[in-house]
């Protein structure tokens, strides 16, 4: 069973709550009767060897899944006291609420103004666009290195900027909760501090879940850190313990580079 | 295998045999380009010689006749034209709407399979069997006679599967991060194809489409069958009009003992390649377009 360190949720109920989660890919348990409550306002990191669950568990938590098929999710996520998987729930309406930025910049191929204001378009956003967009690409630290290049498209930024887009492009949905699927794996270091500083900035109004395959990078941005393996959660806890003081053999094992 | 030392000048027997085998193995495959190449432009010289004479504007605006130098290909042009732009506008929503289901929105199950391996199997079935059954669906059970609409019909039955497939294979190729940014932003199922797939994959699709259709715009089997015959001395002005389409005139004057008649049926034939040309040089275009516009 996973050691599940305390998890200090300020007095404030958890931003997302798995509960004894489950996700089937055919016959294949990608992940096993996983629970953890991320609590808001942080910054949680998903570490773990390939294959052990860690994007499935992220895409469990804005019903990404849905998309795969021969998918199947069992057990509860509790946002605001609902259960996402309940069948009353608009799978849509989760994807606004919960944002998700992926591994790849995958910017639509349209101008940098359309990409920004496609989620606020298809969400019937009735109100000042240009604002909007203009705020997004403020928040993702962008919006100087575009402001005079609104009209073009969203291929000629370099990739390290495509990504800062995606996440401006989340952003002007207003989600609570951002997932971050290995979000800068495929930038150079520049782009990635660059990432990496906007999440710092992000978390006082967002609640971020990261997945990174960078063991330093969780460190460096995580306030929580969860390890799974195989599809189990091995660990979770505040970060620094995570990182200086596992209390699991197989974490201490993973975190020091000798197996994964 | 390795020596020390300088490069040999003289190449090895063994090295020797493997440049010959291999300027050998050019050489056929060059031969093989040139039979095909060279079939065409005899079949294309020949055909131009004789038709070139009969291209003027007569011969575009005058219908058919029992006299050569009066006949012209008036009749035909129109009903081809008639047949593609109704074909087009019958085939294309129904090929888009099956494809985009069966891509986006059907589930992968043993029906879907079934629809799939059965569309792949028509897109393969002869022609003539289309215009049987043009013949009986078409013509005599929905009684349309022998009318341009049955004409289009028949060949929307023959071009849909082709089509189905093409588009299939356009929006299979709209890359999944394109689908999954969209979806994650909170875009209904709709939104994400309105927005996202088809306009991705619509030079592809259209694409598709042009060739399909120029396949069937010099079919002839089909039409002979539902019953569009090669003498009239008029245009189609409604759908229920007879008709008759170029390649059927060119069988009709081919067959026919003056050489007077052969000469207009080359004719013919260089106006129908020249609406194919058209219509593939346009797919082209679109191709090529397609493909400077891809992430």
């Amino acid at each position: 069973m996973a050691r599940v360190h305390d998890i200090d949720m300020r007095g404030k109920a958890p931003a997302l709550e798995a509960r004894d989660l489950s996700v089937f890919y055919g016959e294949v348990e990608a992940v096993r009767r996983i629970s953890l409550s991320i609590p808001s306002n942080r910054v949680v990191a998903l570490i773990g060897p390939s294959g052990c669950g860690k994007s499935t568990l992220l895409r469990c938590f804005n019903r990404m899944n849905d998309m795969v098929r021969g998918a199947r999710v069992d057990g509860e996520v509790l946002f605001h006291g609902q259960d996402l998987y309940d069948a009353r729930i608009d799978p849509v309406e989760v994807r606004r609420r919960i944002g998700m930025v992926f591994q790849k910049p995958n910017p639509f191929p349209k101008s940098i103004f359309d990409n920004t204001a496609f989620g606020p378009r298809v969400n019937g956003f009735r109100g000042n666009l240009d604002g909007l967009v203009e705020d997004s690409l403020r928040r993702a630290a962008l919006w100087e290195e575009v402001r005079d290049r609104l009209g073009e498209s969203a291929y000629a930024l370099s990739g390290g900027q495509q990504q800062r887009l995606c996440i401006a492009r989340t952003l002007a949905v207003t989600p609570e909760i951002i997932l971050m699927d290995e979000p800068a794996s495929a930038l150079d270091p520049i782009a990635t501090s660059k990432i990496e500083d906007l999440i710092q900035e992000l978390k006082k109004e967002y609640t971020i879940v990261i997945v990174t395959h960078n063991m330093q990078q969780a460190a460096r941005i995580s306030d929580y850190t969860a390890f799974l393996y195989m599809g189990e959660l091995v660990e979770y806890g505040p970060t620094d313990l995570i990182f200086t003081n596992p209390e699991k053999a197989r974490t201490e094992a993973y975190i020091t580079g000798r197996f994964g | 295998m390795s020596r020390l030392g300088p490069l040999g000048t003289t190449p090895t027997p063994r090295n020797l045999r493997r440049r010959v085998l291999g300027a050998a193995f050019a050489g056929v495959g060059a031969a093989a380009t040139l039979v095909g190449v060279l079939a065409l432009v005899v079949l294309l010289a020949d055909v131009v010689r004789d038709g070139v004479g009969q291209l003027d504007l007569d011969f575009l605006a005058n219908f058919a006749s029992r006299i050569p130098g009066r006949a012209g290909i008036r009749a035909p042009l129109f009903g081809t034209l008639w047949i593609m732009a109704l074909t087009a506008a019958i085939s294309i929503p129904l090929s888009v709407g099956a494809a985009l289901y069966l891509e986006e929105y059907a589930p992968r199950n043993w029906v879907t399979r079934v629809i799939q391996v059965n569309i792949a199997n028509l897109a393969g079935v002869p022609s003539i069997v289309y215009g049987i059954l043009g013949l009986a669906v078409f013509v005599r059970w929905m009684s349309l006679d022998r009318s341009v609409l049955a004409g289009a019909l028949t060949l929307s039955m023959l071009v849909l599967p082709v089509i189905i497939l093409a588009a299939q294979e356009a929006i299979r190729a709209v890359p999944g991060s394109i689908r999954n940014a969209a979806y994650g932003l909170g875009a209904t199922r709709w939104q994400v194809v309105r927005h996202h797939v088809l306009p991705m994959a619509a030079p592809g699709i259209l694409t598709g489409t042009i060739l399909a259709l120029s396949r069937a715009v010099g079919e002839t089997a089909p039409l002979i069958m539902v019953g569009a015959v090669a003498f009239i001395a008029f245009t189609p002005t409604g759908l229920g009009d007879p008709f008759t389409v170029l390649p059927l005139q060119v069988y009709d004057w081919i067959r026919r003992p003056q050489e007077e008649f052969r000469l207009l049926a080359a004719g013919a034939i260089l106006v129908l390649l020249a609406i194919l040309m058209t219509m593939n040089a346009t797919a082209i275009l679109l191709r090529n377009r397609f493909q400077r516009n891809r992430p």
